[in-house]
């Protein structure tokens, strides 16, 4: 089950980003791959926007922080995994028990999970097109993700 | 009183002893910046097992280095949070059992709280109330200081913190981690007008910051001249990017000074070790009449002193030797009372003493 699609500037990232954030479904995880500066963590507040987090509490990096929390219509749970180097680190810490929960987990630089990578999963891969364009690459892990990707399909705001 | 401060956040294990919070006796700082390097980054996991490892030579260090002992100290005063939880308490709990055994009280401190008020370790103090800029690797947020214990956040960042914008343009520019010393060095060499990268004021009288823009169109101008096989000249990148980071670092805290009427500003936090930024925001408030006030190098980045002194400030209102007192992950300062679902207004004044 893949998708690629043209995300031609920043409204229709957020477009994506708030489908995915309505229609979360508790336990859901999104892993966001992508370089520096690709818009991850860009993605993530529109999944928040999705997801009815108030505009109070700000979706920032949490590179440093290694995982945020806010409150919505289901608790986001934003992780970075970006300064870990493997498994044994992330299941050392405790952030798997965020995983699988009543919340949206959104995980970006996913690759460090290794093994404990989750089998159901929405990954979206970033690129960077230009200043603003990207393109987004996702793939459906597991059987939960078919209708939606189904749906992002017939979106006339991006092209296949 | 003579206290013992410990902190654990996030790089370093630090410890110091301070004498009635005016007089360093010792500030021992055991950096694991050589140890994260391989990594490109900090590494939590790590940092806690670095932090177990030394937490107990480097107090023994900053005991003996001050010439006292466990059993002349008045008090402890320890980072609660902000940071990473398993980091924080090894340095929470150490505290905790020194206390317990000792009958020594300890205090729990908030880390922006110890950086806010760093400037208080100097010969040359403000007065209150002053305007703070604490700038580092996960924090980039404007406060009015009213007093020692009384905070208002008044900016915050909404995306990434200065520090990181550093660390990930370093990254980018594949120079070696931590990015901001290197940058600032090579940033010497080059021209800060050479790009016009964007500056992000977020509407008039904002407070706020947003440094990934900035982070994204650096990322977007070594994409392009590398696709198009251009050589490009880092020092000018390394100039340019950090030019724009001192913008606006430098404009909004004075504009938060002149809302406020205040012409005191303090700066602090592991990025106000920047030199240009050091130098540009001298020359501002020169122009401006606004007195400026930065900690030396070695108490801008995370250290104990700041955390002894925030403790000596605390255990004048309140001091604990509750042993089921809890580390945090956000700062109160920055987010107070619980979060709740509604679009709630703007951060109170909050209390900085637990």
């Amino acid at each position: 089950m893949k998708l690629a699609i043209t995300l031609s500037d920043l409204a229709v990232t957020s477009t994506l980003g708030r489908y995915l954030g309505e229609t979360a479904r508790p336990g859901e995880v999104i892993t966001l791959g992508g370089s520096l500066g690709a818009g991850k963590t860009t993605l993530t507040q529109a999944i928040g926007q999705g997801l009815l987090v108030p505009p109070s509490c700000y979706i920032t990096s949490p590179t440093f922080s290694l995982l945020h929390e806010y409150p919505g219509r289901l608790p986001l749970y934003h992780l970075d995994l970006y300064r870990l180097s493997d498994e044994t680190e992330i299941e050392d810490l405790g952030l798997l028990e965020y995983l699988y929960g009543t919340g949206l987990s959104v995980i970006e630089w996913p690759d460090r999970l290794g093994s404990l990578m989750p089998a159901e999963r929405l990954h979206i891969e970033l690129t960077l097109l230009s200043e603003t364009a990207r393109l987004a690459e996702i793939t459906g892990y597991g059987g939960g993700w078919e209708e939606k990707i189904a749906a992002l399909r017939a979106e006339p705001l991006w092209r296949e | 009183m003579l206290i013992l401060g410990i902190e654990s956040s996030c790089d370093e294990t630090a410890a110091a002893v301070l004498r009635d919070g005016r007089t360093l006796l010792s500030n021992v700082i055991n950096s694991q910046v050589a140890v994260h390097s391989p990594y490109g980054g900090v590494v939590p996991e790590l940092a806690s097992r670095k932090h177990l490892e030394n937490i107990y030579p480097v107090v023994e260090a900053a005991l003996a280095q001050a010439g006292v002992g466990l059993d002349d100290l008045d008090g402890l005063a320890v980072t609660q949070g902000p940071g990473l939880v398993g980091a924080l308490l090894i340095g929470l709990s150490f505290a905790k059992a020194i206390s317990a055994v000792k009958g020594i009280p300890y205090v729990g401190v908030d880390h922006i709280v110890g950086h806010l008020l760093s400037p208080f370790l100097e010969q040359d103090q403000p007065e209150f109330p002053y305007i703070a800029l604490v700038a580092s690797g996960g924090h980039s947020s404007i406060f009015l200081v009213h007093d020692h214990t009384t905070i208002q956040p008044l900016g915050r960042t909404r995306d990434d913190a200065a520090g990181e914008a550093f660390d990930k343009v370093g990254k980018i520019l594949g120079l070696e981690y931590p990015g901001g010393p290197v940058i600032s060095r090579l940033a010497e060499q080059g021209n800060p007008a050479a790009i016009p990268f964007p500056r992000a004021w977020l509407g008039q009288d904002s407070l706020d910051f947003s440094f990934s823009g900035l982070k994204t169109s650096v990322a977007n101008y070594v994409h392009q001249h590398q696709q198009k096989n251009e050589p490009f000249h880092i020092p000018d990148v390394c100039a340019s990017f950090q030019e724009a980071v001192v913008e606006v670092l430098c404009e909004k805290v004075l504009t938060a000074a002149r809302m406020h009427g205040i012409s005191t500003v303090a700066l602090a936090g592991g990025v106000a070790a920047n030199a240009r930024l050091r130098a540009v925001l001298q020359d501002l408030g020169a122009q401006r009449g606004i007195k400026i006030f930065m900690p030396s190098l070695e108490l801008c980045t995370d250290n104990a002193a700041m955390i002894a002194l925030a403790g000596f400030y605390h255990f004048a209102e309140k001091a604990t030797t509750s042993l089921d007192t809890d580390a945090y992950s956000r700062s109160p300062i920055l987010h107070p009372g619980p979060l709740s679902g509604g679009d709630s207004p703007a951060p109170p004044t909050v209390r900085a003493a637990p």
